[in-house]
């Protein structure tokens, strides 16, 4: 057969392949999105087929609208902060237990019981959110049976009379859901960047150690560029968790989906679903989810952006 | 670099390589997941034109909506504090009268269930629309998506053919079925709302039931030097802290205080003393620190559960709560209602209570069978159906009388019947949480902040009114008023 042909075999081959997951890709994926823009622009229920146009009505509301500002502010707070103080973490963690301790040979190489530590670490990650919500809603619980409550009450921190709202504190809530999601991501990624720190041949690190490189220095020097690809990805993948937050949001924070107390937990994705389910205002809230969407890609391409580097070859 | 098999392969000088180009996209993929989720929630079945219910039976007085026998009947209900059995049993009494075969599908998640298949047009023949993920009457009503029920109301009476529906119901069940001026659901169980105590830890301390605002803060006073709490509220749902300040509004204000704002009336809070003397009833608790610790954060069934602890003297809550707990009540709790404490000079007296149907039941406008979901709910008024549910779920029905005698009451279910009995027609219920979901949503933020002491009674005021001032702004605003 001819070079020509069998590459011609191939692309219909290839394209065969491709027809059904693309069709399926329009119809459950592309689709609903036009569908949902087309409704932002109706004064659609959401319990009825029947609606009229009412133009940009929505999304003039929305621009007024204080609880969604107030949640899109939110939003960016954990836009900024999920992603950086979960790999500032995990990259800490994954440095010591691959490259932390000093003792052996090769002068590269773990903290005792590293391997023990990966698997601990990963555990977390296990847990569907749903599980990290109840587990979570029993630590931060209001009164003396809450984990943390009991813990400074022993100590003696606070008194049992007057027991921390965790949830219930416009000042706390919102770091609380933080460490939440700090604690459940910090062991994937420590796990993602122990791989990524594996690969990189250990004679880098003996140079560096040869050349009287210190803990710190290896680390900013040598494993932190050849690691940028894998923390590139995981600030995406941060960021994206930290515009969603539905699921911790909405069960552990008191209101109709979550975002209390007084809005002070409220995140995009629960003012939509308030306004879709609760208040009948589907045509409103398909505004927000294009508004959204809008912003949610722009942010990635940002990110995308901003953390492009030269990559390092070795 | 490293881990990847792509090695050396973007090196062929084409701007960025191939493993880029797929990492983006790989990217970009990932970033439609949350938003994705959240859009096509949104999106809608087709616009479909039901065929409706064409099947021509004669209208007999015994078939009054003309049931088709040996049809199909869709029963949707759901499952909370009450369970399914009663659902069951009445499924397979229709199922045995009419020769339907009943489908029953018993869920809490009514809202994800029937959205989809309210908006294509194929909507369930009954639902049980309650529960904290029920679809909001008012939005069903908006989309014209419930069925008059009027006419099950002028049907006769499966107990007495020569009465009519209506005339064997307790009172308030009609209002409380009517929105926008039309009857569309059936508030099947009748409920009284206001404080809960355990008669035996009122017995040991030798305290007695108290009738005046000022005996109740007394016992929390009492309960404080104890060491317990005196109320306990359900601290995650305001809305149970909110029967506490409405029962001190109606009762102090009497029945035009309850309308002025269910009336979305301009002095409904604000310029009105009474309104104002209620929210301060209530935050003197928090201010002299009566609260039960932790109150505030707990959900329902934690600080219920609490309550059942004797870790407080009082909680707010309506009579499902005696079913709701059985669980974790213990034998001897002894669990007793009590109507809300009245303020000084109030209109009503303190025998007087909330209370009035709730559990509301509907037949979809669009339902296949319509005429038999009419019919369940007919039956569902019988005295044999009634008492069904009575053994199956504890509660009483709307249905006057409609409990045989020979069931027997737990203490709670018997001290609410009692307070019943001793209210008369000393009966209130508010509507504004029906009629206007975003209204009634702000007025418990304001509850919540009061309680938290992050604002004080005159900012509770003020919110309140914001509140209401919007509802005005509702396309239902017009069509609901009671007088």
């Amino acid at each position: 057969m001819s070079h020509v042909a069998n590459s011609k075999g191939r692309g219909g081959f290839i394209a065969g392949f491709l027809i059904l997951p693309l069709a399926l890709y329009l119809t459950f994926v592309i689709w609903p999105y036009i569908q949902t823009f087309g409704y932002s622009f109706t004064n659609w229920t959401g319990q009825s087929p029947t609606f009229d146009f009412v133009g940009l009505d929505n999304y003039s509301a929305l621009m007024k609208d204080e609880v969604f500002g107030g949640a899109l502010l939110h939003n960016l707070l954990l836009l900024v902060f999920v992603p950086t103080v979960t790999i500032l973490i995990s990259l800490f963690f994954a440095f010591m237990l691959n490259a932390g301790g000093r003792s052996g040979a090769g002068g590269v190489q773990g903290v005792a019981g590293s391997a023990l530590y990966k698997v601990i670490y990963f555990f977390p990650q296990v847990l569907s959110l749903a599980i990290l919500a109840v587990l979570f809603g029993a630590v931060y619980r209001s009164d003396e049976g809450g984990l943390l409550n009991g813990f400074l009450t022993k100590l003696g921190l606070v008194d049992p009379a007057h027991p921390i709202e965790w949830l219930n504190e416009p000042n706390f809530v919102l770091w609380c859901l933080l460490l939440v999601v700090v604690w459940h991501g910090v062991g994937f990624y420590l796990v993602l960047f122990s791989a990524a720190m594996q690969s990189v041949p250990k004679d880098i690190y003996e140079a560096a150690l040869l050349d009287g490189a210190g803990r710190a220095q290896t680390f900013f020097k040598v494993t932190l560029p050849l690691l940028w690809d894998s923390v590139q990805t995981s600030a995406v993948y941060l960021g994206i968790a930290a515009m969603d937050m539905f699921v911790l949001v909405s069960t552990m924070t008191s209101g109709q989906f979550g975002g209390g107390p007084d809005h002070h937990s409220e995140v995009m994705a629960t003012v939509l679903m308030r306004n879709f389910l609760y208040f009948g205002q589907a045509g409103y809230a398909c505004a927000m989810g294009v508004v959204m969407l809008a912003l949610t890609l722009i942010l990635s391409a940002i990110t995308l952006r901003a953390t492009r580097r030269e990559h390092v070859e070795f | 670099m490293g881990s990847t098999s792509a090695h050396g392969e973007h090196s062929n000088g084409e701007g960025f390589g191939r493993r880029d180009l797929i990492k983006r996209s790989a990217a970009l993929g990932l970033i439609a997941v949350p938003t994705m989720s959240f859009l096509s929630a949104c999106a809608s079945g087709s616009d479909e034109t039901t065929k409706g219910n064409e099947s021509k039976v004669a209208v007999t007085k015994e078939n009054p909506f003309g049931v088709a026998k040996g049809g199909k009947l869709d029963v949707v209900v759901f499952k909370g504090g009450y369970g399914d059995d009663y659902a069951k049993a009445w499924e397979a009494a229709f199922d045995k009268k009419w020769g339907t075969t009943s489908s029953h599908l018993a869920t809490q998640e009514i809202t994800s269930k029937l959205q989809p298949r309210f908006n294509g047009g194929n909507p369930p023949d009954v639902v049980d629309d309650s529960g904290a993920q029920q679809i909001k009457l008012d939005v069903l009503a908006k989309g014209n998506q419930l069925a008059d029920l009027t006419v099950v109301l002028d049907a006769p009476s499966l107990d007495d053919p020569s009465k009519k529906v209506r005339d064997t119901l307790m009172p308030g069940t009609i209002e409380g079925g009517m929105i926008g001026g039309k009857f569309v659901a059936l508030q099947y169980v009748y409920t009284v709302w206001g404080l809960w105590y355990s008669g035996k830890l009122f017995k040991e301390k030798g305290w007695t039931a108290p009738k005046t605002w000022a005996e109740f803060m007394d016992i929390c006073q009492k309960a404080k030097a104890a060491g317990i709490g005196g109320l306990a509220h359900q601290g995650k749902y305001p809305y149970y802290i909110n029967v506490a300040i409405m029962d001190l509004i109606a009762k102090k204000g009497g029945l035009d205080a309850m309308k002025a704002i269910d009336n979305l009336e301009p002095n409904a809070f604000a310029d009105n003393p009474v309104a104002l003397e209620a929210v301060e009833a209530v935050y003197e608790l928090v201010e002299k620190d009566l609260l039960m610790p932790g109150t505030n954060g707990l959900t329902h069934t934690e600080s219920q559960t609490q309550w059942n602890q004797y870790k407080a003297a009082f909680i707010t809550s309506g009579s499902w709560l005696e079913n709701e707990q059985l669980k974790q009540t213990p034998e001897d709790f002894d669990m007793q209602f009590l109507p809300m404490p009245v303020l000084p000079d109030s209109k009503l007296p303190f025998e007087a209570i909330r209370a009035g149907a709730g559990e509301p039941f509907i037949v979809p406008e669009k339902a296949a069978n319509k005429a038999g979901g009419l019919e369940f709910l007919r039956s569902m008024l019988s005295r044999e159906w009634s008492t069904l549910f009575a053994q199956q779920a504890n509660s009483l029905t709307v249905l006057k009388d409609g409990v045989d005698p020979s069931v027997k009451l737990r203490s709670g279910t018997q001290s609410a019947v009692a307070a019943l009995k001793s209210a008369g027609d000393n009966t209130f219920n508010y509507r504004y949480s029906d009629w206007y979901s975003a209204m009634g949503t702000e007025l418990e933020n304001a509850s919540n902040e009061l309680m938290a002491k992050r604002i004080q009674p005159k900012e509770w005021i003020k919110r309140a009114q914001a509140a209401v001032n919007k509802a005005t702004e509702d396309p239902n605003a017009k069509n609901n008023k009671r007088s």
